[in-house]
């Protein structure tokens, strides 16, 4: 309908080519675990956005978010912790060592028999590899270090495994995604589900998903985490929040994951 | 000195008679998803409704929906139909429901209950993130609710 002073409408068959060769697939068929959600396809927020907002992310020259990349590379060959060592002295060459990585997180660790976000896994080997401390769950240093990794995956499906051992969290975050939270009594599904494409106030709303993170947000210039967004949602329907890290969160970051299976890995996305 | 007294008197009066006159939010009783009684027995401001609807800080009903007389303000959402008319297609009794809780009248809406305080998942204390600290308030009172509904009443077809 008319929208009065509404935001310049995103141009939803737009086609995503980053450095005009990194094909991204914005829209994928409805992974099998979804047949019962109101949903015709799954769509990258990067589709919901407007055309200004779309083409920063076409050229990693305009994108502000890769500017953290190369923090994030520093602190990749920096040595940290009681151990002398940095990242690069276990993995070497981030670009063949962390490729594929991203697409498949959180996945479940067999030796530590817990589902990990790459924020967990990042962490994991501070403390335990480096004798490091470890960053702070939604700080300026992880977001740059999981783009960076993310970087490393970019154009690859998402493929995020929820059998298995990883099921019975899996379910957990879709309980909680169909929970309705807070004094506005809302649900993630009640704005990204039934919702999506829809204007709510001034923001085109979008599906939610979290192929895109980090994600840097023209609102904050800065790379935003998936935690600190869920955090933000939920803020938003005057609820108590859960915290980032959260078992809560990691359960819901797992479930809102294999929604956007078949997406392409986007990081660093820009958003607004 | 003695005036004052006086004064302090009346006002303790005058507030004691307002406060037992709204309905409370446990008190309402719907039927069939309408409620037939005004929450402050007064008429509301219709005026005052429209400014209520508009405000971020209040009703922020255009985030969800479009209204046309509203159209002064920006940004209308599309989550909600289009309230043009609606002073038509429902009765004072029903828009009363749909505002108390929009889940009387609509099952399963996400249309938010502007006057109820207790059932909630996880109640936080406004848009802090934290959680809610003693009795809720109503996202509207029983005024504005009332204010509200006069505005709506005033939104007919020609
Ligand atoms: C002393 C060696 C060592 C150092 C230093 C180290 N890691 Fe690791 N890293 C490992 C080992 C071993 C594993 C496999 C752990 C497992 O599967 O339980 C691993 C796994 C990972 C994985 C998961 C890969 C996958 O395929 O799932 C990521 C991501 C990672 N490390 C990132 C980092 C980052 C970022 C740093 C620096 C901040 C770092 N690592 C420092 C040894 C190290
Ligand atoms: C009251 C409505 C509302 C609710 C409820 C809500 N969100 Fe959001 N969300 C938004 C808006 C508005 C945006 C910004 C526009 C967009 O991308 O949809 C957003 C953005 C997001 C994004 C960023 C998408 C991107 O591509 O950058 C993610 C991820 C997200 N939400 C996840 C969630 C999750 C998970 C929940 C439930 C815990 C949730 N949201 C609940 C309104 C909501
Ligand atoms: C988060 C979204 C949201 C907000 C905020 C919201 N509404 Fe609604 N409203 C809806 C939806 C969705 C419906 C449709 C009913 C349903 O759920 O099936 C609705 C229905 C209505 C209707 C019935 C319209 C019709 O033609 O059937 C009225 C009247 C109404 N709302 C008034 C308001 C008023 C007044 C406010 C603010 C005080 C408000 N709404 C705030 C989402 C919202």
């Amino acid at each position: 309908g008319a929208l009065w002073g509404a935001a310049a409408q995103a141009d939803e068959d737009a086609q995503l080519v980053i450095n005009g060769e990194i094909e991204i697939v914005t829209k994928a068929p409805l992974p099998a675990h979804m047949e019962e959600a109101n949903m015709d396809a799954i769509y990258s927020g990067w589709l919901f956005r407007a055309d200004e907002t779309q083409q920063t992310q076409m050229d990693d020259f305009d994108n502000p978010g890769m500017i953290f990349v190369d923090q994030g590379m520093d602190q990749w060959n920096a040595v940290d912790g009681s151990e002398g060592k940095s990242c690069a002295s276990c993995h070497e060459d981030v670009e063949t060592s962390m490729k594929g990585v991203r697409a498949e997180y959180p996945k479940w660790n067999d030796n530590a028999e817990e589902v990990r976000t790459l924020v967990m896994q990042i962490n994991d080997c501070r403390t335990e590899q480096m004798g490091a401390e470890p960053y702070g769950y939604t700080s300026g240093k992880m977001a740059n270090m999981e783009a960076l990794i993310s970087l490393q995956s970019r154009g690859m499906p998402v493929d995020v495994a929820i059998d298995g051992p990883a099921e019975s969290m899996w379910a957990q975050g879709k309980e909680l995604y169909y929970t309705r939270t807070g004094q506005l009594d809302l649900s993630c599904a009640s704005c990204h589900e039934e919702n999506y494409g829809n204007m709510i106030r001034a923001d085109h709303l979008s599906q939610g998903q979290i192929n895109g993170f980090p994600v840097y947000r023209l609102k904050n210039t800065k790379l935003n985490t998936a935690h600190a967004r869920f955090k933000g949602c939920v803020r938003d329907t005057r609820a108590e929040t859960f915290k980032p890290g959260s078992p809560e969160f990691v359960a819901l970051e797992l479930y809102v994951a294999s929604r956007g299976n078949g997406l392409s890995v986007e990081a660093p996305s820009v958003r607004n | 000195m003695r005036l004052s007294t006086v004064t302090l008197v009346a006002t303790l009066v005058a507030s004691g008679a307002a406060f037992a006159n709204p309905v409370a939010p446990a008190d309402v009783t719907f039927d069939e998803g309408a409620v037939g009684v005004s929450l402050t027995g007064a008429p509301g401001d219709p005026a005052n409704g429209a400014a209520i609807m508009k405000d971020k800080g209040q009703g922020n009903c255009i985030a969800c929906h479009e209204v046309t007389a509203l159209k002064d303000a920006p940004f209308h959402g599309e989550v909600g139909p289009l309230l043009d008319g609606v002073g038509d297609r429902y009765s004072e009794a029903e828009l009363r429901g749909i505002l108390v809780n929009a889940k009387m009248p609509f099952e399963g809406s996400v249309m938010p209950a502007y006057y109820k305080v207790d059932g909630f998942n996880r109640p936080g204390n406004a848009y802090t993130g934290k959680a809610a600290e003693g009795p809720l308030d109503p996202l509207l009172s029983a005024a504005q609710i009332e204010d509200v509904i006069a505005f709506l009443m005033t939104l007919k077809d020609e």
